[in-house]
Protein backbone atom coordinates (compact mmCIF):
# COMPACT_ATOMS: atom_id res chain seq x y z
CA UNK A 1 0.00 0.00 0.00
CA UNK A 2 3.16 2.35 1.04
CA UNK A 3 4.44 2.11 -2.43
CA UNK A 4 1.28 3.29 -4.26
CA UNK A 5 1.03 6.95 -4.49
CA UNK A 6 -1.80 8.77 -3.40
CA UNK A 7 -2.04 10.45 -6.91
CA UNK A 8 -0.20 9.69 -9.93
CA UNK A 9 0.05 11.03 -12.95
CA UNK A 10 1.67 9.68 -16.34
CA UNK A 11 1.47 11.58 -19.67
CA UNK A 12 -0.99 13.67 -18.60
CA UNK A 13 -1.87 16.08 -22.08
CA UNK A 14 -4.68 18.84 -22.69
CA UNK A 15 -4.97 21.65 -25.09
CA UNK A 16 -8.08 23.97 -25.77
CA UNK A 17 -8.37 24.51 -29.22
CA UNK A 18 -4.69 24.73 -30.67
CA UNK A 19 -3.33 26.41 -27.37
CA UNK A 20 -1.12 23.36 -25.59
CA UNK A 21 -1.84 23.74 -21.78
CA UNK A 22 -0.10 20.42 -20.60
CA UNK A 23 2.17 18.58 -22.25
CA UNK A 24 2.73 15.44 -20.72
CA UNK A 25 2.78 16.24 -17.03
CA UNK A 26 4.86 13.12 -14.70
CA UNK A 27 4.16 13.60 -11.11
CA UNK A 28 3.63 11.12 -8.20
CA UNK A 29 2.35 12.16 -4.85
CA UNK A 30 3.11 10.25 -2.12
CA UNK A 31 0.67 9.38 1.05
CA UNK A 32 1.09 11.57 3.55
CA UNK A 33 3.28 13.86 1.46
CA UNK A 34 2.98 17.53 1.18
CA UNK A 35 3.95 18.47 -2.96
CA UNK A 36 3.93 22.11 -3.91
CA UNK A 37 3.47 22.57 -7.76
CA UNK A 38 5.18 26.15 -8.16
CA UNK A 39 5.46 27.72 -11.86
CA UNK A 40 4.40 31.30 -13.71
CA UNK A 41 1.29 32.74 -14.38
CA UNK A 42 -0.53 30.33 -17.45
CA UNK A 43 1.87 27.53 -17.29
CA UNK A 44 -0.72 24.82 -16.19
CA UNK A 45 -1.24 24.64 -12.66
CA UNK A 46 -4.59 25.36 -12.55
CA UNK A 47 -5.23 22.83 -14.98
CA UNK A 48 -3.33 20.12 -13.41
CA UNK A 49 -5.50 20.85 -10.70
CA UNK A 50 -8.30 20.54 -12.08
CA UNK A 51 -7.61 17.87 -14.44
CA UNK A 52 -7.23 15.62 -10.71
CA UNK A 53 -10.17 17.06 -9.39
CA UNK A 54 -12.47 15.97 -12.35
CA UNK A 55 -12.86 19.70 -13.53
CA UNK A 56 -11.24 18.81 -16.55
CA UNK A 57 -10.75 16.11 -18.50
CA UNK A 58 -7.18 15.55 -20.37
CA UNK A 59 -6.71 14.92 -23.76
CA UNK A 60 -4.78 11.69 -22.87
CA UNK A 61 -2.49 10.19 -20.20
CA UNK A 62 -3.62 8.80 -17.10
CA UNK A 63 -4.20 9.76 -13.77
CA UNK A 64 -4.54 7.37 -10.56
CA UNK A 65 -6.07 8.38 -7.10
CA UNK A 66 -5.08 5.70 -4.84
CA UNK A 67 -4.16 3.54 -7.74
CA UNK A 68 -7.78 3.90 -9.08
CA UNK A 69 -7.54 5.49 -12.86
CA UNK A 70 -9.92 8.94 -12.06
CA UNK A 71 -10.39 9.55 -15.79
CA UNK A 72 -13.85 9.35 -17.88
CA UNK A 73 -15.19 8.25 -14.38
CA UNK A 74 -18.99 8.06 -14.08
CA UNK A 75 -20.15 10.50 -12.01
CA UNK A 76 -21.10 8.03 -8.79
CA UNK A 77 -17.31 6.88 -8.96
CA UNK A 78 -16.48 10.48 -9.09
CA UNK A 79 -18.22 11.42 -5.60
CA UNK A 80 -17.21 9.06 -4.15
CA UNK A 81 -13.18 10.04 -5.13
CA UNK A 82 -14.02 13.26 -3.74
CA UNK A 83 -15.70 12.33 -1.05
CA UNK A 84 -12.19 11.88 0.18
CA UNK A 85 -10.82 15.10 -1.02
CA UNK A 86 -10.80 18.61 0.37
CA UNK A 87 -10.15 21.65 -1.83
CA UNK A 88 -9.41 25.53 -0.95
CA UNK A 89 -9.99 27.37 -3.80
CA UNK A 90 -8.07 30.50 -4.64
CA UNK A 91 -11.26 33.13 -4.46
CA UNK A 92 -12.22 30.74 -1.27
CA UNK A 93 -15.54 30.08 -3.62
CA UNK A 94 -17.79 30.70 -0.60
CA UNK A 95 -21.48 29.98 -1.74
CA UNK A 96 -22.45 33.41 -1.03
CA UNK A 97 -26.49 32.51 -0.36
CA UNK A 98 -25.50 30.36 2.81
CA UNK A 99 -24.39 31.93 6.40
CA UNK A 100 -20.78 30.61 7.23
CA UNK A 101 -21.56 27.63 9.38
CA UNK A 102 -23.46 25.93 6.41
CA UNK A 103 -20.58 26.61 4.02
CA UNK A 104 -18.17 24.91 6.48
CA UNK A 105 -20.69 21.93 7.02
CA UNK A 106 -21.33 22.01 3.17
CA UNK A 107 -19.90 18.48 2.22
CA UNK A 108 -21.19 16.82 5.26
CA UNK A 109 -24.74 17.46 4.68
CA UNK A 110 -24.07 16.68 1.17
CA UNK A 111 -23.12 13.17 2.11
CA UNK A 112 -25.48 12.94 4.97
CA UNK A 113 -22.70 12.49 7.23
CA UNK A 114 -24.80 14.45 9.79
CA UNK A 115 -27.85 16.35 10.33
CA UNK A 116 -28.66 19.92 9.99
CA UNK A 117 -28.86 20.41 13.76
CA UNK A 118 -25.37 18.82 14.21
CA UNK A 119 -23.84 20.59 11.36
CA UNK A 120 -23.68 24.04 12.84
CA UNK A 121 -21.85 22.28 16.09
CA UNK A 122 -19.13 20.66 13.32
CA UNK A 123 -19.12 23.82 11.33
CA UNK A 124 -17.99 25.70 14.33
CA UNK A 125 -15.75 23.40 15.82
CA UNK A 126 -14.12 23.15 12.55
CA UNK A 127 -13.85 27.02 12.42
CA UNK A 128 -11.82 27.31 15.77
CA UNK A 129 -9.68 24.73 14.27
CA UNK A 130 -8.63 27.65 11.54
CA UNK A 131 -8.46 29.72 14.78
CA UNK A 132 -12.19 31.72 13.91
CA UNK A 133 -14.51 32.64 16.89
CA UNK A 134 -17.71 30.80 16.46
CA UNK A 135 -19.23 34.17 16.42
CA UNK A 136 -18.56 34.16 12.72
CA UNK A 137 -20.16 31.02 11.94
CA UNK A 138 -23.75 33.07 11.90
CA UNK A 139 -22.42 35.75 9.13
CA UNK A 140 -22.72 36.08 5.65
CA UNK A 141 -19.47 35.04 3.59
CA UNK A 142 -19.71 38.50 1.88
CA UNK A 143 -19.71 40.18 5.48
CA UNK A 144 -15.86 38.60 5.80
CA UNK A 145 -12.43 40.05 4.95
CA UNK A 146 -10.80 38.41 2.20
CA UNK A 147 -8.04 36.43 4.79
CA UNK A 148 -10.93 35.70 7.05
CA UNK A 149 -12.59 34.49 3.49
CA UNK A 150 -9.72 32.03 3.02
CA UNK A 151 -9.52 30.59 6.21
CA UNK A 152 -13.32 29.79 6.20
CA UNK A 153 -12.19 28.25 2.83
CA UNK A 154 -9.58 25.96 4.72
CA UNK A 155 -12.36 24.86 7.55
CA UNK A 156 -14.72 23.61 4.60
CA UNK A 157 -11.94 22.14 2.67
CA UNK A 158 -11.14 20.09 6.08
CA UNK A 159 -14.74 19.42 7.37
CA UNK A 160 -15.27 16.08 5.61
CA UNK A 161 -11.97 14.84 7.16
CA UNK A 162 -10.26 14.81 3.44
CA UNK A 163 -7.75 12.37 2.78
CA UNK A 164 -6.44 14.62 -0.21
CA UNK A 165 -6.10 18.39 0.06
CA UNK A 166 -5.46 20.82 -2.80
CA UNK A 167 -4.76 24.40 -2.26
CA UNK A 168 -5.09 26.59 -5.26
CA UNK A 169 -3.32 29.92 -4.55
CA UNK A 170 -3.62 29.80 -1.32
CA UNK A 171 -1.75 33.01 -0.02
CA UNK A 172 -2.62 34.91 -3.70
CA UNK A 173 -4.33 38.26 -2.63
CA UNK A 174 -3.51 38.46 1.33
CA UNK A 175 -0.80 40.74 3.05
CA UNK A 176 2.33 38.77 4.16
CA UNK A 177 1.63 38.47 7.91
CA UNK A 178 -2.24 36.68 6.75
CA UNK A 179 -0.40 35.00 4.16
CA UNK A 180 2.05 33.39 6.74
CA UNK A 181 -0.63 32.95 8.92
CA UNK A 182 -2.53 31.08 6.48
CA UNK A 183 0.38 28.93 5.54
CA UNK A 184 0.69 27.97 8.85
CA UNK A 185 -2.47 26.66 9.44
CA UNK A 186 -2.27 24.61 6.31
CA UNK A 187 0.41 23.09 7.83
CA UNK A 188 -1.53 22.57 11.09
CA UNK A 189 -4.74 21.04 9.69
CA UNK A 190 -2.97 19.16 7.01
CA UNK A 191 -0.46 17.33 9.58
CA UNK A 192 -3.94 17.10 12.38
CA UNK A 193 -6.13 15.24 9.65
CA UNK A 194 -3.25 13.54 8.34
CA UNK A 195 -3.88 14.39 4.85
CA UNK A 196 -1.70 14.42 1.53
CA UNK A 197 -1.70 17.91 0.06
CA UNK A 198 -0.79 19.36 -3.25
CA UNK A 199 -0.62 22.76 -3.52
CA UNK A 200 -0.09 25.15 -6.22
CA UNK A 201 1.30 28.74 -5.97
CA UNK A 202 3.84 30.63 -7.22
CA UNK A 203 4.47 32.72 -3.67
CA UNK A 204 7.82 31.06 -2.96
CA UNK A 205 7.55 32.00 0.57
CA UNK A 206 4.50 30.30 0.43
CA UNK A 207 6.43 26.75 -1.17
CA UNK A 208 9.38 26.58 1.05
CA UNK A 209 6.58 26.67 4.34
CA UNK A 210 4.40 23.92 3.17
CA UNK A 211 6.25 22.09 1.02
CA UNK A 212 7.53 18.34 1.40
CA UNK A 213 8.82 18.25 -1.80
CA UNK A 214 8.52 21.08 -5.04
CA UNK A 215 7.95 20.72 -8.78
CA UNK A 216 8.29 23.31 -11.30
CA UNK A 217 5.98 23.21 -14.11
CA UNK A 218 7.19 25.33 -17.67
CA UNK A 219 5.57 24.74 -20.65
CA UNK A 220 3.48 22.37 -19.88
CA UNK A 221 5.99 19.98 -18.06
CA UNK A 222 7.34 19.23 -15.18
CA UNK A 223 11.11 20.34 -15.39
CA UNK A 224 12.12 19.76 -12.12
CA UNK A 225 11.23 18.36 -8.67
CA UNK A 226 12.48 17.53 -5.16
CA UNK A 227 13.00 18.02 -1.49
CA UNK A 228 12.43 21.61 -0.80
CA UNK A 229 15.80 21.20 0.93
CA UNK A 230 17.47 21.44 -2.62
CA UNK A 231 15.13 23.97 -4.12
CA UNK A 232 18.36 26.52 -3.74
CA UNK A 233 20.73 24.14 -5.52
CA UNK A 234 18.43 23.01 -8.20
CA UNK A 235 21.12 23.27 -10.60
CA UNK A 236 18.08 24.21 -12.81
CA UNK A 237 18.71 27.64 -14.21
CA UNK A 238 14.29 27.71 -14.81
CA UNK A 239 14.48 27.02 -11.11
CA UNK A 240 17.34 29.19 -10.01
CA UNK A 241 15.72 32.54 -12.34
CA UNK A 242 11.73 31.50 -11.03
CA UNK A 243 12.67 31.60 -6.88
CA UNK A 244 14.63 34.82 -7.25
CA UNK A 245 11.90 36.15 -9.32
CA UNK A 246 14.92 37.55 -12.16
CA UNK A 247 13.45 38.90 -15.20
CA UNK A 248 16.47 37.87 -16.95
CA UNK A 249 17.23 33.96 -17.75
CA UNK A 250 15.89 31.01 -19.86
CA UNK A 251 12.02 32.16 -18.87
CA UNK A 252 11.25 34.63 -21.32
CA UNK A 253 7.54 35.91 -20.64
CA UNK A 254 5.62 37.03 -23.55
CA UNK A 255 5.02 40.72 -22.66
CA UNK A 256 3.77 42.83 -25.72
CA UNK A 257 5.51 45.26 -27.19
CA UNK B 1 -13.24 34.05 -47.83
CA UNK B 2 -15.17 31.84 -49.85
CA UNK B 3 -19.13 32.11 -48.55
CA UNK B 4 -19.85 29.15 -48.23
CA UNK B 5 -17.08 28.42 -45.48
CA UNK B 6 -19.01 31.45 -43.99
CA UNK B 7 -21.75 29.90 -43.81
CA UNK B 8 -20.78 26.53 -43.06
CA UNK B 9 -18.87 27.99 -39.96
CA UNK B 10 -22.29 29.72 -38.93
CA UNK B 11 -24.74 26.57 -39.40
CA UNK B 12 -22.03 24.31 -37.89
CA UNK B 13 -21.74 26.65 -34.64
CA UNK B 14 -25.56 26.54 -34.53
CA UNK B 15 -25.37 22.67 -34.58
CA UNK B 16 -22.97 22.70 -31.79
CA UNK B 17 -25.02 24.96 -29.53
CA UNK B 18 -28.12 23.34 -30.12
CA UNK B 19 -26.63 20.08 -28.92
CA UNK B 20 -24.99 21.47 -26.40
CA UNK B 21 -28.28 22.72 -25.22
CA UNK B 22 -29.96 19.67 -25.51
CA UNK B 23 -27.52 17.55 -23.36
CA UNK B 24 -28.01 20.49 -20.86
CA UNK B 25 -32.06 20.52 -20.74
CA UNK B 26 -31.95 16.36 -20.61
CA UNK B 27 -29.46 16.29 -17.81
CA UNK B 28 -31.35 18.99 -16.11
CA UNK B 29 -34.74 17.11 -16.53
CA UNK B 30 -33.11 13.72 -15.43
CA UNK B 31 -31.72 15.23 -12.55
CA UNK B 32 -35.25 16.79 -11.71
CA UNK B 33 -36.42 13.59 -11.29
CA UNK B 34 -34.00 11.61 -9.44
CA UNK B 35 -32.77 11.89 -5.74
CA UNK B 36 -31.25 13.22 -4.09
CA UNK B 37 -33.91 16.21 -3.83
CA UNK B 38 -33.41 19.71 -2.60
CA UNK B 39 -36.88 20.48 -1.51
CA UNK B 40 -35.61 23.56 0.90
CA UNK B 41 -34.22 25.15 -2.68
CA UNK B 42 -37.37 24.24 -4.84
CA UNK B 43 -39.28 26.03 -2.22
CA UNK B 44 -37.04 29.19 -2.03
CA UNK B 45 -37.10 29.16 -5.55
CA UNK B 46 -40.79 28.98 -5.69
CA UNK B 47 -41.03 31.69 -3.78
CA UNK B 48 -39.01 33.98 -5.55
CA UNK B 49 -40.25 32.99 -8.91
CA UNK B 50 -44.08 32.72 -8.08
CA UNK B 51 -44.40 34.95 -4.74
CA UNK B 52 -41.81 37.93 -5.70
CA UNK B 53 -43.35 38.08 -9.43
CA UNK B 54 -46.82 38.90 -8.56
CA UNK B 55 -46.56 42.74 -8.41
CA UNK B 56 -44.87 43.24 -11.93
CA UNK B 57 -47.38 40.19 -13.47
CA UNK B 58 -50.60 41.85 -11.27
CA UNK B 59 -49.95 45.27 -13.16
CA UNK B 60 -48.88 43.81 -16.45
CA UNK B 61 -52.10 41.94 -16.28
CA UNK B 62 -54.62 45.12 -15.37
CA UNK B 63 -52.93 47.22 -17.55
CA UNK B 64 -53.27 44.56 -20.44
CA UNK B 65 -57.22 44.12 -19.67
CA UNK B 66 -58.19 47.71 -19.53
CA UNK B 67 -56.13 48.40 -22.64
CA UNK B 68 -57.83 45.57 -24.22
CA UNK B 69 -61.13 46.66 -23.20
CA UNK B 70 -60.58 50.34 -24.20
CA UNK B 71 -58.89 49.22 -27.65
CA UNK B 72 -61.42 47.18 -28.45
CA UNK B 73 -64.54 48.98 -27.64
CA UNK B 74 -62.84 51.90 -29.90
CA UNK B 75 -62.93 49.08 -32.44
CA UNK B 76 -66.31 46.89 -32.01
CA UNK B 77 -67.89 50.47 -31.68
CA UNK B 78 -68.00 51.04 -35.12
CA UNK B 79 -69.59 47.85 -36.45
CA UNK B 80 -71.72 48.40 -32.88
CA UNK B 81 -70.46 45.07 -31.68
CA UNK B 82 -69.82 46.51 -28.00
CA UNK B 83 -71.46 43.59 -26.49
CA UNK B 84 -68.29 41.58 -27.53
CA UNK B 85 -66.00 43.36 -25.62
CA UNK B 86 -66.30 41.06 -22.40
CA UNK B 87 -65.92 38.06 -24.59
CA UNK B 88 -63.23 39.63 -26.12
CA UNK B 89 -61.24 40.74 -23.27
CA UNK B 90 -61.42 37.46 -21.46
CA UNK B 91 -60.54 34.60 -24.46
CA UNK B 92 -57.29 37.38 -25.25
CA UNK B 93 -56.04 37.45 -21.79
CA UNK B 94 -56.58 33.48 -21.12
CA UNK B 95 -55.69 32.40 -24.38
CA UNK B 96 -52.88 34.58 -24.85
CA UNK B 97 -51.77 37.57 -23.51
CA UNK B 98 -51.78 36.26 -19.70
CA UNK B 99 -49.23 33.75 -20.30
CA UNK B 100 -47.24 35.42 -23.11
CA UNK B 101 -46.96 39.07 -21.18
CA UNK B 102 -46.93 37.39 -17.87
CA UNK B 103 -44.01 34.71 -19.55
CA UNK B 104 -41.93 38.25 -21.18
CA UNK B 105 -41.61 39.72 -17.69
CA UNK B 106 -40.99 37.23 -15.20
CA UNK B 107 -38.29 36.33 -18.30
CA UNK B 108 -36.69 39.51 -17.74
CA UNK B 109 -37.26 39.30 -13.78
CA UNK B 110 -36.23 35.70 -13.17
CA UNK B 111 -34.35 34.53 -16.80
CA UNK B 112 -31.47 37.48 -15.78
CA UNK B 113 -31.50 37.20 -11.70
CA UNK B 114 -31.02 33.10 -12.69
CA UNK B 115 -28.25 33.78 -15.36
CA UNK B 116 -26.48 36.33 -13.10
CA UNK B 117 -26.78 34.60 -9.93
CA UNK B 118 -25.47 31.22 -11.65
CA UNK B 119 -22.79 32.64 -14.20
CA UNK B 120 -21.53 34.50 -10.70
CA UNK B 121 -20.95 31.10 -9.16
CA UNK B 122 -19.35 30.16 -12.36
CA UNK B 123 -16.60 32.68 -12.20
CA UNK B 124 -15.98 32.70 -8.36
CA UNK B 125 -15.63 28.98 -9.11
CA UNK B 126 -18.40 28.16 -6.80
CA UNK B 127 -20.20 25.80 -9.56
CA UNK B 128 -16.44 23.95 -8.78
CA UNK B 129 -16.86 24.03 -4.84
CA UNK B 130 -20.15 22.05 -5.48
CA UNK B 131 -18.23 19.24 -7.29
CA UNK B 132 -15.60 18.68 -4.91
CA UNK B 133 -18.06 18.75 -2.03
CA UNK B 134 -19.91 15.68 -3.67
CA UNK B 135 -22.37 18.07 -4.94
CA UNK B 136 -23.81 17.66 -8.32
CA UNK B 137 -24.33 21.66 -9.47
CA UNK B 138 -26.95 20.08 -12.27
CA UNK B 139 -29.06 18.34 -9.04
CA UNK B 140 -28.29 21.65 -7.11
CA UNK B 141 -28.82 24.27 -9.25
CA UNK B 142 -30.36 23.59 -12.29
CA UNK B 143 -32.82 21.16 -11.62
CA UNK B 144 -34.57 22.77 -8.24
CA UNK B 145 -35.65 26.25 -10.32
CA UNK B 146 -36.74 24.00 -13.65
CA UNK B 147 -38.87 22.36 -11.30
CA UNK B 148 -40.29 25.87 -9.51
CA UNK B 149 -40.30 27.86 -12.53
CA UNK B 150 -42.55 24.69 -14.35
CA UNK B 151 -44.69 24.69 -11.06
CA UNK B 152 -44.98 28.34 -10.36
CA UNK B 153 -45.79 29.87 -13.93
CA UNK B 154 -49.06 28.04 -14.33
CA UNK B 155 -50.08 29.70 -10.83
CA UNK B 156 -48.96 33.01 -11.77
CA UNK B 157 -50.81 32.72 -15.44
CA UNK B 158 -54.12 31.62 -13.30
CA UNK B 159 -53.21 35.19 -10.90
CA UNK B 160 -52.45 37.26 -14.09
CA UNK B 161 -55.75 36.33 -15.98
CA UNK B 162 -58.07 36.85 -13.19
CA UNK B 163 -56.54 40.34 -12.15
CA UNK B 164 -56.44 40.93 -16.71
CA UNK B 165 -60.16 40.34 -16.96
CA UNK B 166 -60.78 42.61 -13.86
CA UNK B 167 -58.97 45.14 -15.31
CA UNK B 168 -61.07 44.81 -18.51
CA UNK B 169 -64.15 45.00 -16.45
CA UNK B 170 -62.94 48.38 -14.51
CA UNK B 171 -62.53 50.07 -18.08
CA UNK B 172 -65.77 49.07 -18.87
CA UNK B 173 -68.09 49.01 -16.07
CA UNK B 174 -66.59 52.41 -15.20
CA UNK B 175 -65.22 54.35 -17.98
CA UNK B 176 -67.49 52.90 -20.83
CA UNK B 177 -70.56 52.68 -18.86
CA UNK B 178 -71.50 48.92 -19.00
CA UNK B 179 -73.61 47.17 -16.27
CA UNK B 180 -71.50 45.23 -14.25
CA UNK B 181 -73.68 42.30 -14.15
CA UNK B 182 -73.87 42.22 -18.01
CA UNK B 183 -70.40 41.91 -18.26
CA UNK B 184 -69.18 39.87 -16.14
CA UNK B 185 -72.25 37.42 -17.29
CA UNK B 186 -71.11 37.70 -21.08
CA UNK B 187 -67.14 37.06 -19.60
CA UNK B 188 -68.60 33.73 -17.78
CA UNK B 189 -70.46 32.90 -20.52
CA UNK B 190 -67.93 32.44 -23.65
CA UNK B 191 -65.37 31.06 -21.65
CA UNK B 192 -65.07 27.28 -21.97
CA UNK B 193 -62.11 25.33 -19.89
CA UNK B 194 -59.67 24.89 -22.87
CA UNK B 195 -59.48 28.68 -23.41
CA UNK B 196 -57.85 29.05 -19.33
CA UNK B 197 -56.15 25.71 -20.25
CA UNK B 198 -54.36 26.28 -22.79
CA UNK B 199 -53.15 29.23 -21.27
CA UNK B 200 -51.93 27.20 -18.59
CA UNK B 201 -49.93 24.82 -20.59
CA UNK B 202 -48.54 27.71 -22.06
CA UNK B 203 -47.26 28.99 -18.98
CA UNK B 204 -45.89 25.75 -17.87
CA UNK B 205 -44.15 25.76 -20.90
CA UNK B 206 -42.82 29.28 -20.50
CA UNK B 207 -41.69 28.57 -17.27
CA UNK B 208 -39.66 26.06 -18.23
CA UNK B 209 -38.33 28.34 -20.98
CA UNK B 210 -36.80 30.90 -18.85
CA UNK B 211 -35.71 29.25 -16.15
CA UNK B 212 -33.84 26.79 -18.74
CA UNK B 213 -32.40 29.67 -20.19
CA UNK B 214 -31.49 31.72 -17.32
CA UNK B 215 -29.64 28.40 -15.65
CA UNK B 216 -28.07 27.04 -18.88
CA UNK B 217 -26.05 30.79 -20.30
CA UNK B 218 -25.25 31.13 -16.81
CA UNK B 219 -23.69 27.65 -16.69
CA UNK B 220 -21.96 28.47 -19.30
CA UNK B 221 -20.37 31.98 -18.78
CA UNK B 222 -17.06 32.29 -18.69
CA UNK B 223 -14.88 35.45 -18.19
CA UNK B 224 -15.44 37.33 -15.41
CA UNK B 225 -18.22 40.41 -15.22
CA UNK B 226 -18.29 40.81 -18.99
CA UNK B 227 -19.16 36.70 -19.57
CA UNK B 228 -21.73 37.22 -16.66
CA UNK B 229 -23.39 40.30 -18.11
CA UNK B 230 -23.28 38.43 -21.50
CA UNK B 231 -24.93 35.53 -20.21
CA UNK B 232 -27.50 37.75 -18.56
CA UNK B 233 -28.20 39.33 -22.06
CA UNK B 234 -28.19 36.11 -23.85
CA UNK B 235 -30.77 34.91 -21.47
CA UNK B 236 -33.40 37.11 -21.21
CA UNK B 237 -33.32 37.43 -25.23
CA UNK B 238 -32.81 33.97 -25.86
CA UNK B 239 -36.02 33.37 -23.52
CA UNK B 240 -38.18 35.94 -24.85
CA UNK B 241 -37.70 35.27 -28.69
CA UNK B 242 -38.14 31.33 -27.49
CA UNK B 243 -41.34 32.52 -25.67
CA UNK B 244 -42.76 34.06 -28.90
CA UNK B 245 -41.74 31.28 -31.16
CA UNK B 246 -43.46 28.23 -28.90
CA UNK B 247 -46.38 30.56 -28.23
CA UNK B 248 -47.48 30.09 -31.73
CA UNK B 249 -46.44 26.55 -32.48
CA UNK B 250 -48.75 25.68 -29.09
CA UNK B 251 -51.55 28.31 -30.54
CA UNK B 252 -51.51 26.05 -33.60
CA UNK B 253 -51.91 22.54 -31.76
CA UNK B 254 -54.35 24.14 -29.55
CA UNK B 255 -56.41 25.55 -32.40
CA UNK B 256 -56.27 23.08 -34.97
CA UNK B 257 -56.63 20.17 -32.47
Amino acid sequence: MSDTPKIQMRGVHKAFGKKVVLNGIDLDVGVGESVVIIGGSGTGKSVTLKSILGLLTPDSGSIKIDGEDVIGMGTADRERVNQQVGMLFQGGALFDSLPVWENVAFGLLAQKRCTRHDAHDIAVEKLAMVGMDAAVADLMPSELSGGMQKRVGLARAIAADPKIIFFDEPTTGLDPIMADVINDLIVKVTRDVGATALSITHDMASARKIANRIAMLYEGKIIWQGPVEDIDNSGNAHVDQFIHGKADGPIQMAVRA
Amino acid sequence: MNPLQAIGRVFLAFLATTGRLMTFTGLGLSHAVRPPFYPRIVLRQMIDIGYYSLPVVGLTAVFAGMVLALQSYTGFSRFSAEGAIANVVVLSITRELGPVLAGLMVAGRIGASLAAEIGTMRVTEQIDALTTLSTNPMKYLVAPRIVAGLAMFPILVLIADIIGVFGGYLVAVYKLGFNPSNYLQNTWDFLTAEDVNSGLVKAAVFGFIVTLMGCYHGYNSKGGAQGVGRATTNAVVSACILILCSDYILTEMFFTK
